[in-house]
């Protein structure tokens, strides 16, 4: 397929089709409205459903039955949405079911804006429903990352059994960039999977269920998920972007961010400071041991996001006082600049050593 | 190469749809490009702006604060937006709707009138076109023939709207190449 230019969110909802996603299910909410409506166009056009539910609760219940019957499909919505839908989320994470949610952030809290935010850090990576459970969480940073991420997102969520989440912003999910699809997949010829309610004709009945009355079986569910979520850390992936030598200020950041900070490190090494990105695409799993070697290589570390600090807490942890950690966020719906990001960074390597 | 356009006017005036052009343009002239529109809580009739980045590496920021360009449809856009472009860059400006000359000396401003133009060549509508023309003319960041093409494509099987609009793009790119006036002597 030639390169498209695309709309971050139409490319999520190409990269799901070509997946193999025939179903989606979602509510109306900006700034990810062009994902349900590109669904809306294209899903028909496949032998595939859409469905407007009639509110984020519905929809993410809608994907319990559909999961459970062993169908590829997808949510998207926006903070306050997602919000919503998180009880379906635990039901879904607890009934171990394949699933992809899109959150395409906004600022909050509560109704908050509906300009970009990176302030559902916590509720991806952290739970956000109740009880124990993990989301696998990928984070994109460019529109072709968007889509490659997205058609992952659905191996991975049949491979672990697990709702897998994709973390955008507002910006990504507006922006327009070449784009080009790998080769789509036919639902038809995905593997069987041998838990789904199907229709138990000549076998017995599989039962899709995140009740567990009995102490000692829902403490065997708890383990066992316990130890699903330590074999995803396999997936971990990361983005080292000139961080190769010794460095006066390793930026990390995350998905638009990222990029935003990539321009910012440009400008730093032209002023001759070294400078160098850390940028993870998973954010559950963390990658950890990743972050630990370039922090070894580094005098000062600056975390910077949409947010008042999410993810400054984790790279606190893995740094454990290694270096200093200094935090740098805009929120609101404000971005920051990549001369304003410089500035600070700058700042701290004036710091001396 | 890398550069960092600002385009903006009122809403309908069609400054998302001359950003994508040139965007689609410098994709298919093999450079890396994004296309990022301001969005927010808009009204019908205000102001609307879009960022392209064209270049020859991976683009980081989609979004600048220090355009090398800016293509300003109204005086709106020119008073937010001509402060922030960087010494020599360049400042289309359409005069049919700005009364006031540009203050910047130390850009190469392109004066176009670019509604009466459009309105001349058969519709005010287009004058987005000539604007996006007058900076092809000013900038030779991509060549009039790729943008030919995608608009040929994207309005394919209108043929007046075609050729309406290819006519006020040569227009553009004609004044683009004669009447900028480049940065005096800072």
């Amino acid at each position: 397929m030639a390169k498209k230019l695309m709309k971050g969110c139409e490319a999520i909802g190409e990269a799901a089709i070509q997946a193999g996603c025939r179903l989606f299910f979602g509510y109306p909410i900006t700034p990810q409205n062009e994902i349900p409506e590109y669904m809306s166009g294209r899903l028909p056009q496949v032998g595939g459903t859409f469905v407007q539910a009639e509110s984020e609760v519905a929809a993410s219940n809608m994907l319990y039955g559909a999961a459970g019957a062993g169908c590829r499909c997808l949510t998207s919505s926006s903070s306050p949405g997602i919000s919503l839908m998180m009880e379906g989320v635990s039901y879904l994470a607890g009934a171990e079911l394949p699933v992809v949610i899109v959150n395409i952030m906004r600022g909050g809290p509560g109704l908050g804006g509906i300009l970009p935010s990176q302030s559902d850090y916590f509720q991806a990576t952290k739970g956000g429903g109740h009880g124990d459970y993990r989301l696998l969480v990928l984070a994109p940073s460019t529109v072709q990352e968007a889509a490659d991420l997205t058609m992952e997102a659905f191996d991975l969520a049949d491979k672990y059994r697990n709702p897998v989440m994709i973390l955008g912003d507002g910006l990504i999910g507006q922006m327009m960039e070449p784009v080009e699809f790998k080769p789509g997949i036919d639902p038809a010829a995905l593997p069987d999977k041998a838990w789904a309610t199907t229709g138990a004709a000549g076998r017995p009945p599989n039962i899709v269920n995140s009740l567990f009355l009995k102490a000692e079986e829902l403490e065997q569910h708890n383990l066992d998920l316990g130890a699903k979520y330590r074999a995803m850390q396999s997936e971990v992936r990361c983005e080292l972007y000139r961080a190769d030598d010794s460095l006066d200020v390793l930026i990390v950041a995350y998905g638009t961010v990222a990029r935003i900070a990539r321009t910012s490190v440009d400008a730093l090494r032209e002023k001759g400071l070294k400078a160098g990105l850390f940028r993870p695409v998973t954010l559950y799993p963390y990658p950890d041991e990743a972050l630990a070697r370039a922090v070894e290589r580094a005098r000062q570390v600056l975390v910077t996001e949409l947010s008042m600090g999410q993810m400054v807490e984790d790279v606190r942890a893995i740094v454990a006082g290694r270096a200093p950690v200094a935090f740098y966020g805009r929120v609101g719906g404000m971005v920051m600049t990549a001369e304003e990001l410089a500035e600070q960074a700058e700042k701290l390597a004036a710091v001396p050593a | 190469m890398h550069h960092e356009l600002i385009l903006a006017g009122f809403g309908g005036q069609g400054v998302l749809l001359i950003g994508k052009l040139l965007a689609y343009a410098g994709m298919r002239a093999g450079l890396e490009v994004t296309w990022m529109p301001a969005y927010g809580p808009e009204m019908r009739g205000g102001t609307c702006n879009c960022t392209v980045v064209l270049s020859d590496r991976q683009v980081g920021s989609p979004v600048t604060s220090r355009p090398h360009g800016a293509i300003v449809l109204n005086l709106q856009s020119i008073d937010k937006f001509e402060p922030m472009v960087r010494p020599g860059g360049i400042l289309v400006m359409n005069t049919s709707l700005i009364n006031r000359p540009a203050s910047r000396a130390d850009l190469t401003v392109v004066p176009v009138a670019a509604n009466q133009i459009a309105q001349e060549e058969g519709s005010v509508k287009a004058a987005n076109m000539v604007a996006l023309g007058a900076f092809l003319g000013a900038s030779g960041i991509v060549s009039k023939d790729l943008v030919e093409g995608v608009l040929a494509e994207t309005f394919a099987g209108r043929q007046k709207i075609v050729q309406l609009n290819l006519a006020c793009l040569a227009k553009g790119v004609e004044i683009g190449r004669t009447c900028a006036r480049p940065p005096s002597a800072a």
